[in-house]
């Protein structure tokens, strides 16, 4: 795990990649805080913090896209398999690097407060609250980056991917509000996603009959839950979306609540993502 | 050293690999041999544990490559068929990366790498971008990466190929040498190449082993018969009258070529080659007809091997 997170550390840092990101999530705090704080002469932090969130939907496919898609493209996959190393150790020393070469500005930025803090009244706690958020909520998406980055040979379609599930996400919440809050649209909303989900299974799997058992018994219990208490259905499909949405959560850190279930709900998405692209790759052991 | 059992490759409906099984010994150089898309590559993938078989087992030093996956690993270096290398390193952080990875200690690195870019000529270009290297070089890197933790067996997939014919021998020399340390296996489609550095030569068509001998003895195996080539001073038609004596019509062949001469491929039991030679010029003697040219032909590895491929593909048809 050492060896392969000090090599792509190092191919991070040797190449331009990693320079262009922490420019680029310099910049955007730069000017943000300068607006915010030195302009408008706010002492939160966090609503720099708050509004370059989108920046997210660009650092992150281009911190990601290569990870993995070019290991495959190159064939350098092939020395990874045959290397005595799980692919538990690929996927978390590629991560780790990810992490650092992300926390490289964060920790610049970790600066700012203490500076505004020298000519106003910053609450220090929640500006340094949010900043922990902001890096959990990256460190969040680029799990997700790097899954995406497993499904692909092509660097391009890896980031156009990820930008589509960025945007998603980023979205997400607000999408979701148009949505009817009546009991019978939440119902139809969680049928149709059960569907989807069980497309995607399909097609990972290309098992039909444990698609169909999945299908029939995620529908079944839903028609179950509604029939028996169809009123707890109502507006139920936008607020479980916002809960899983990972921008949601982090907006709650800049109204400077630190909420530990979000840190935790935070850990778990990155543990899920990790999980699945280490799946991912040991799929492709059996299918290429 | 490693046992491959009834191992079985499946892509959906095509079987790349069918009930494979062999043993491979120490010490030696083994040569896989077959025409593209034979089951090499899948073979050799899965043995150094980058494709899982859908059925069937591979065991390297008794360690299973799916169950005991690094002990088994460690054991062996792979040279894939394309050279897995980062092109925009150099190949010193390259090896120095590969042998980090393999788990060697620090203080060993250094040395180690040093060592495996002097045994395949390396260190002249060890801190040239891996990109700017030719062909020939590459390869040497991708072998040099295989060499690194000094594992007992060394599997090279096809590692002259596209290669000119310069660096082709320069490969062989230095799989010889490896040879002679290490249990090499390395797959060709080429016969010349394998049978000028493998001891051992299995013959892979369709996925299923179909020879597995030294070149010597496969030779031995299917030459059953010999050809005796002859050019006499005779018309077609003395000549087979000659002839007729002690061999049957099916198996010679006469052509004349000009007036008063003519060209004979008769075959000959290959046990005993000698008394038909003897008898062949004794009964041109005994007609006053010279023989002007007379020469024993082996059936060559390449019939062999064509012949072999060739059932092969014969049995599937039907």
């Amino acid at each position: 795990m050492k060896a392969i997170f000090k090599h792509e550390l190092s191919s991070y840092l040797t190449g331009v990649t990693g320079y262009v990101f922490g420019a680029f999530v310099l910049l955007f705090a730069g000017i943000f805080s300068m607006v915010y704080n030195l302009q408008y002469g706010y002492t939160n932090f966090e609503y720099a913090l708050s509004n370059m969130s989108f920046i997210f939907l660009i650092i992150v496919p281009v911190l990601t896209m290569r990870v993995l898609a070019e290991e495959r493209r190159q064939k350098t996959d092939q020395l990874l398999y045959s290397l005595p190393i799980s692919m538990v150790d690929v996927v978390m020393g590629k991560y780790l690097a990810i992490l650092v070469v992300f926390l490289i500005p964060m920790a610049i930025i970790s600066l700012y407060p203490l500076v505004l803090s020298q000519w106003g009244n910053v609450f220090l706690p929640a500006s340094y609250g949010a900043i922990v958020a902001f890096y959990l909520l990256g460190a969040s998406l680029l799990a997700i980056g790097m899954f995406v980055s497993s499904l692909t040979d092509n660097q391009a379609v890896a980031a156009g991917l990820c930008f589509v599930i960025m945007l998603l996400s980023y979205y997400l919440s607000a999408l979701a509000d148009f949505l009817p809050t009546t009991a019978k649209a939440s119902y139809t909303a969680f049928a149709v996603l059960i569907l989807i989900v069980a497309v995607i299974f399909r097609m990972m799997t290309k098992n039909t009959l444990s698609t169909l058992i999945l299908a029939i018994v995620g529908e079944g219990a839903l028609f179950v839950a509604y029939s028996v208490n169809s009123s707890s259905f109502e507006g139920l499909f936008a607020s479980v979306i916002s809960e899983v949405s990972v921008f949601d959560r982090f907006y709650e850190f800049i109204n400077g609540v630190f909420n530990l279930t979000s840190v935790v709900y935070y850990l778990t998405v990155i543990a899920i993502f990790l999980f699945i692209t280490v799946q991912s790759l040991e799929k492709r052991r059996w299918s290429e | 050293m490693i046992e491959v059992k009834h191992l079985t490759k499946r892509y959906g409906n095509h079987t790349a690999v069918s009930d494979l099984s062999f043993t491979i010994e120490k010490g030696q150089i083994y040569g896989f041999l077959g025409p593209n898309g034979a089951g090499k590559s899948t073979t050799m993938n899965i043995m150094t544990g980058c494709l899982a078989a859908t059925s069937g087992e591979v065991k390297i030093g008794g360690h299973d490559i799916f169950e005991e996956a690094k002990e088994a690993k460690k054991l062996i270096g792979y040279l894939p068929e394309l050279p897995p290398l980062y092109l925009d390193r150099t190949p010193k952080e390259y090896l120095t990366f590969v042998a980090q990875a393999k788990g060697l200690k620090k203080k060993e690195i250094a040395g180690q790498v040093e060592h495996v870019m002097e045994v395949t000529q390396i260190t002249d270009v060890q801190s040239r971008l891996i990109r700017n290297l030719s062909k020939g070089y590459r390869q040497r890197v991708g072998i040099a990466q295989a060499l690194l933790g000094n594992p007992e067996v060394i599997i090279l997939d096809e590692p002259t190929v596209g290669l000119d014919p310069k660096q082709i021998v320069e490969i062989r020399d230095l799989i010889l040498d490896l040879g002679k340390r290490h249990t090499v296996i390395l797959s060709s489609h080429i016969l010349s190449e394998v049978q000028a550095v493998c001891q051992t030569i299995m013959i892979i068509a369709k996925g299923k082993l179909v020879a597995c001998d030294t070149a010597d003895n496969l030779e031995r195996l299917f030459a059953g018969t010999m050809v005796v080539e002859l050019t006499v001073e005779a018309s077609a038609e003395e000549c087979r009258i000659i002839l007729s004596s002690f061999c049957k019509k099916d198996r010679m062949e006469i052509t004349s070529v000009e007036a008063g001469k003519c060209e004979v491929q008769m075959e000959v039991e290959a046990s005993d080659p000698d008394t038909a030679c003897r008898n062949i010029f004794f009964a041109f003697a005994n007609a006053k007809r010279p023989i002007l040219k007379m020469n024993m032909v082996k059936a060559s590895l390449e019939d062999i091997f064509l012949e072999l491929t060739a059932q092969e593909t014969e049995d599937e048809e039907e």
